[in-house]
């Protein structure tokens, strides 16, 4: 008789998941950065579904490459990664936890305003920007003119 | 679907797709040559961006036409007269005022075309449209700041800045033209006719070349021929020479 596992359930699926970094700034999750939007069993597949955060992202497809060999490494064998475009990504998915984590490693969390709030490093508030974009599709660059330090900011789309 | 929609359909679809990818192509070959390091980050992530868009509208093309190819079959295996992308889009790079310049006429386009499609009555092109419009917006106000800046800078600058405008702005008018397949996808609500865009077009140039101490030229005469894939100009099969040149000498070959 062959003993038949129960399926792991979504609570669980989402803590393993919540262990998955961001390959590009691995300071933060992949829940934490919102690209995860659901996680469910169809019949015997399991489906999660994956937001693109811009189209041209290099890292969506190590991301879907991640998710399937952390679930399959957890014995999850008939899986299914669904892409989503609608509604689009926005940096309002990224966790209150996520932000602090981001600021933590040095990077400006997206503010509504468009522009970071404060100096991840110091705290100032005198800033600038140096450029719209950074060194990912997600991030601009910036700099402190109270330590001088540039930093990345999180654009806010 | 009939087969006259299904045709004006793909065509719309092969426009998007070629008009981004063509581009996108064009900035990329920046990387590593730009005047100073954050321009050349900003160029690369623009074209990451315009090339992430091609995969979503080739990739529904691919599945409209129906003939079993891929993204990737379309962008890298078809011929320059299979093209539908904007002349503008082709254009080589010139200076760095001119490729902002162009880049500029073209992010206006997309930042008024986008939303609108972002309500289109068919939910795959409003979905692309939604996302790719939030890029559009950004690329958008840096390449219009950095026309101001260029435009209303020094001599040397302003000058070039003019003289781009003046090569760029004969081909801005492709990007308005209309045909039958436009009209019916206009009458389903699937896209807006074209033309419909031109005034409000035309107000955001003409603000931003203002700003940019900058003429526009008193003609509405335009080059065409790449929407309808009549007739590219000759820089198009040069430039798919090198973009399409390894999975033409390698066929099929991944990494
Ligand atoms: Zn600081």
């Amino acid at each position: 008789m062959v003993n038949v596992m129960a399926r792991p359930g979504a609570d669980q699926i989402w803590q393993w998941l919540d262990e998955l970094p961001d390959p590009e700034i691995p300071a933060i999750s992949l829940t934490d950065l919102g690209v995860i939007r659901d996680v469910a069993w169809v019949g015997e597949t399991l489906t999660v579904t994956v937001t693109p955060t811009y189209s041209g992202c290099p890292a969506t497809s190590i991301i879907n490459m991640e998710i399937e060999a952390t679930l399959r490494h957890h014995g999850i064998e008939n899986l299914e990664l669904k892409r989503q475009l609608s509604p689009a990504w926005t940096t309002d998915w990224i966790s209150d936890e996520g932000r602090r984590k981001l600021r933590e490693y040095g990077i400006a969390p997206p503010q509504p305003a468009g522009g970071p709030d404060r100096c991840p490093r110091c705290g100032g508030t005198d800033l600038e920007r140096i450029s719209q974009f950074g060194s990912t599709p997600c991030k601009a660059q910036w700099r402190c003119r109270e330590c001088l330090e540039p930093f990345d900011y999180f654009k806010c789309i | 679907m009939a087969g006259n929609d299904k045709d004006a359909l793909l065509n719309f679809l092969l426009r998007m797709g070629d008009s981004a990818l063509i581009l996108g192509h064009r900035v990329s070959e920046w990387c590593g040559h730009s005047p100073v390091l954050e321009e050349d980050i900003a160029l690369a992530n623009t074209a990451l961006d315009l090339i992430g868009q091609t995969q979503l509208w080739l990739e529904y093309a691919a599945e409209i036409q129906g003939e079993g190819n891929s993204a990737d079959d379309l962008a890298f295996l078809r011929d320059a007269w299979d093209f539908r992308n904007f002349l503008l889009a082709e254009l080589p790079n010139g200076d760095f005022g001119r490729t902002m310049m162009r880049q500029f006429l073209f992010d206006a386009w997309a930042s008024i075309l986008l939303p609108r499609l972002a309500q289109s009555s068919d939910p795959r092109v409003a979905e692309i449209a939604a996302k790719a419009a939030k890029e559009a917006a950004y690329h958008l106000e840096r390449s219009a700041d950095t026309v101001v800046g260029l435009g209303d800078g020094t001599a040397e600058s302003h000058d070039r800045m003019q003289a781009a405008l003046d090569y760029l702005y004969p081909y801005v008018g492709e990007m308005f033209l209309s045909d039958e397949g436009d009209a019916a996808l206009a009458a389903a609500g699937v896209a807006p006719d074209p033309a419909s865009l031109r005034n409000e077009y035309d107000a955001l140039l003409k603000r931003v070349m203002n700003e940019a101490t900058l003429e526009l030229p008193d003609t509405r005469f335009t080059h065409s021929g790449g929407r309808d894939g009549r007739m590219h100009t000759e820089h198009l099969g040069h430039l798919l020479c090198s973009m399409q040149w390894l999975q033409r000498a390698y066929p099929g070959s991944t990494w």
